[in-house]
């Protein structure tokens, strides 16, 4: 499939243009609306479908192997923390289906790091990563190996 | 001089690409180093962008360390079975032994793990993998990089490393450009991470239409992860292990949770096992390795490979019994809306319900990575604690040039980390960084202003290629002066596909293909010093091309150096169709000389963790 934009519902804000991991969105400087300008590097990621404020864009499966008249529609929607999705067959069938995207309000919960406690003297020199050992879980060391458990040759 | 603006920026660690990979180190890096400046530059959009922008349905690598699910050394012996035995074991347990601690970390940040309701634990949809309803995977880890960096820059693609003018093999930071303000921009950096890409469309793919754009891999990801460290001399390592995936015919829809979770099989088109017909004359050609089990991936591809060939396709799933459970069946459909939309797409389109038609599979083109199950990429350093000498010089995850750190599909031999397991890997990379420049290795570092204006130079060139060579025809793409980007895109794919092994030779080479393809990439390379673009956002098609064609010649080089078939099912050499352990259980090793382009090769050595029931089986 490739993306598209619906004439009548694209108000050329550009959020697909800020998105698109492919930097294909772009907009046309006559008609001041997106358009996807090169369809055989679209990824149907859906990106740009999801970020666009009035549901201008879908997505047409690819001319070479997908026949006409299906459609795969989405919201995203951050304040539910869902995503929701119908699909529906070249032959009529539909699916709906609906599921989280987050469990958290977003980015509350992610920590910023420059504000956490420094590291102590010294941990620099070992092994542990940030929140380790305690965020393994384990109530262990990091764990690690003798050096002479390496061995060169053939085993299986 | 190119008339655009330089922009310039000394930091101390330079994140290039915003992936997995990239968003792992940003954030750590900040951990170690509360008073350094910590930029990441990513070519499209940090919240969507590398393997993972469109979501993942479940995390591939998760040990349960914490319920005793499994061990670091487990997984270890996991990868070098399935990669045939050749992988960087020190590397492997290193992620492993730290990657609990990222999934524990993403689970507090808000994505949504599934739960298992009798045990309370994460929901396992097979050994290592964990299912996770993971649409907003990236935006996630995106909001952890952005909180611990000074600066993210989106739109920017790095073409070239900088180096240090008093040492040549010492990194001194990077350069690009802005595809939308055309900006170009210098960071001059004290340790710089590469947690770029690994590489679709460096072979044809199957689909060559509209459809180009629906590869396995995301094809955004353009090698970076590889040209970068190339270009600049850095030491590469098992090039030739591309990986061939089986999925979903077209639309490349995994396959994992249906094997897995959902315990669907396949069969030919008569309703047959395919796999144990080929069982004998497999064992002739790997031996032993036929009766690893789980049966490595390159193993089960060989078979459908040999089966389609001998007339037995096509090759389906067996889901119409799976899918009868209502909730299976949501699983089936929602694990390609949360990573591949475009496999529902097919489905919808071809009116294939998976309850009632068992749909068909395919074996993809091969593609260059190192985060599946396959290794591709740089020669690194091992952590100090437990790499043997071979393979340490100092700080985890450096290069062989001095101050280049890499991460995900970027590190060679350290297979089957996934997203979990390259996001652990920048971690691993950034805090090696930062001590690396806390221990003063990075101070007097030296950029002359030639340097980099030479570069902004070769950069804007294809611009100035397109300019005069178009005023030379009335119009059209057909020019006797400059080749467009997507023009030396199909080249080098038709040059991969038929000489390197291919969809179209079935993944058949051997070494007279292979020096024809070297023949073939050194004119390529010659004409894409002529590669014309008509504005930036085809200067990045050039760029991306420019990537995929350096990393497509070490690719060739690797796959000519190494004379045995190691993995049959991802490629073949024709000229030496067995497995071959006494002269090649080894890892290939490649540096390109940054004067003369020239690759060298080597055999080092592979060490394997071994404890005592399988030093008495060796014996």
């Amino acid at each position: 499939m490739s993306t598209f934009v619906y004439m009548t519902r694209c108000d050329g804000c550009g959020h697909c243009v800020d998105i698109c991991p492919s930097d294909i969105m772009h907009i046309d400087k006559n008609i001041r609306r997106a358009k996807n300008i090169e369809p055989n590097f679209c990824w149907e990621c859906y990106s740009c479908v999801k970020a666009c404020p009035n549901h201008a864009i879908d997505v047409r499966g690819y001319a070479d192997f997908a026949p006409m008249g299906h459609s795969v529609r989405v919201r995203r929607e951050e304040e539910k923390g869902t995503i929701s999705w119908k699909i529906k067959f070249r032959n009529g069938t539909e699916k709906d289906f609906v599921s989280p995207i987050t469990t958290k309000p977003w980015g509350k919960f992610i920590p910023k790091l420059a504000d956490g406690d420094k590291p102590n003297q010294g941990e620099i020199n070992s092994q542990i990563l940030y929140n380790e050992p305690h965020g393994l879980n384990t109530d262990k060391d990091l764990p690690t190996l003798d050096k002479n458990s390496f061995k060169k040759g053939v085993y299986y | 001089m190119p008339k655009n603006k330089t922009v310039f920026e000394d930091c101390d660690v330079l994140v290039v690409g915003g992936g997995m990979a990239g968003t792992g180190a940003t954030f750590e890096a900040r951990h170690w180093g509360r008073n350094l400046k910590i930029i990441c530059v990513e070519k499209a959009n940090i919240d969507r962008s590398g393997a993972v922008a469109q979501g993942l349905y479940a995390i591939n690598c998760y040990m349960g360390m914490q319920w005793g699910e499994n061990q670091p050394e487990d997984h270890v012996r996991y990868a070098r079975n399935d990669l045939m035995g050749l992988v960087r074991e020190d590397l492997g347990y290193d992620m492993a032994r730290h990657v609990d601690s990222t999934v524990h970390m993403f689970d507090e940040w808000g994505l949504p793990m599934m739960k298992n309701k009798e045990t309370g634990r994460y929901q396992r949809e097979g050994k290592w993998q964990i299912m996770i309803h993971g649409e907003s995977y990236k935006p996630i880890v995106a909001e952890a990089a952005k909180k611990s960096a000074d600066k993210i820059y989106n739109r920017i693609m790095i073409t070239h490393l900088l180096k240090d003018e008093e040492n040549e093999n010492r990194v001194a930071g990077a350069v690009g450009f802005n595809m939308r303000t055309g900006d170009y921009h210098v960071f001059k950096a004290k340790a710089v991470i590469i947690a770029a890409g690994g590489a679709s469309h460096i072979f044809k793919p199957r689909a060559v239409g509209e459809g180009m754009g629906r590869t396995w891999y995301a094809p955004w990801s353009n090698g970076s992860a590889y040209a970068l460290p190339i270009a600049a001399g850095a030491k590469m390592t098992q090039m030739e292990n591309r990986i061939v995936l089986c999925r979903f015919k077209d639309g490349y829809g995994p396959v994992g949770a249906y094997f897995l979770h959902l315990k669907t099989y396949t069969q030919n088109a008569n309703g047959e096992n395919y796999e144990k017909k080929w069982y004998d004359a497999t064992k002739k050609l790997v031996g032993e390795y036929i009766d690893h089990h789980p049966t490595p991936t390159c193993l089960r591809n060989h078979a459908f490979i040999q089966e389609v060939a001998a007339g037995g396709g096509p090759i389906h799933m067996v889901t119409k019994e799976a899918f009868q459970d209502p909730h299976l069946e949501t699983v089936g459909w929602e694990n390609f809306l949360g990573m591949t939309v475009g496999q529902a797409v097919v489905w919808a389109s071809q009116n294939i319900d998976p309850k009632y038609t068992n749909p068909e599979l395919t074996t993809s083109e091969p593609y260059v990575m190192g985060s599946h199950a396959t290794c591709s990429g740089a020669w690194v350093s091992g952590p100090e604690d437990i790499a043997p000498d071979d393979y340490f010089w100092g700080y985890n995850r450096m290069m062989s040039v001095e101050g280049l750190f890499g991460a995900g599909d970027t590190v060679g031999g350290s297979a089957h980390k996934f997203s979990s397991g390259s996001f652990t890997e920048g971690r691993l990379a950034a805090k090696a960084a930062v001590k690396y420049i806390e221990d003063k290795k990075a101070n007097n570092i030296k950029v002359s202003e030639k340097q980099y204006n030479d570069l902004k130079e070769v950069i804007y060139k294809p611009l100035e290629n397109y300019t005069v060579g178009r005023n030379e025809i009335t119009g059209g793409t057909v020019s006797p002066s400059y080749i467009s980007p997507i023009q030396g895109l199909q080249r080098l794919q038709k040059i991969m596909d038929e000489y390197c092994g291919g969809i179209t030779n079935n993944y058949m080479t051997n070494d007279n293909l292979l020096k024809k393809a070297l023949e073939l990439l050194d004119w390529l390379q010659e004409d894409l010093e002529n590669v014309g673009a008509e504005d930036y956002h085809q200067l990045m098609r050039a760029w991306e091309l420019k990537h995929r064609a350096l990393t497509s010649q070490c690719v060739t080089e690797h796959t000519l150096f190494r004379e045995e078939t190691r993995w049959p099912g991802y490629y073949y050499r024709g000229d030496h169709m067995k497995l071959d352990d006494e002269n090649w259980h080894c890892l290939t090793v490649s540096r390109r000389d940054p004067e003369t382009g020239k690759f060298t090769m080597e055999k080092k050595p592979v060490y394997h963790i071994v404890d005592d029931k399988e030093k008495k089986k060796a014996s």
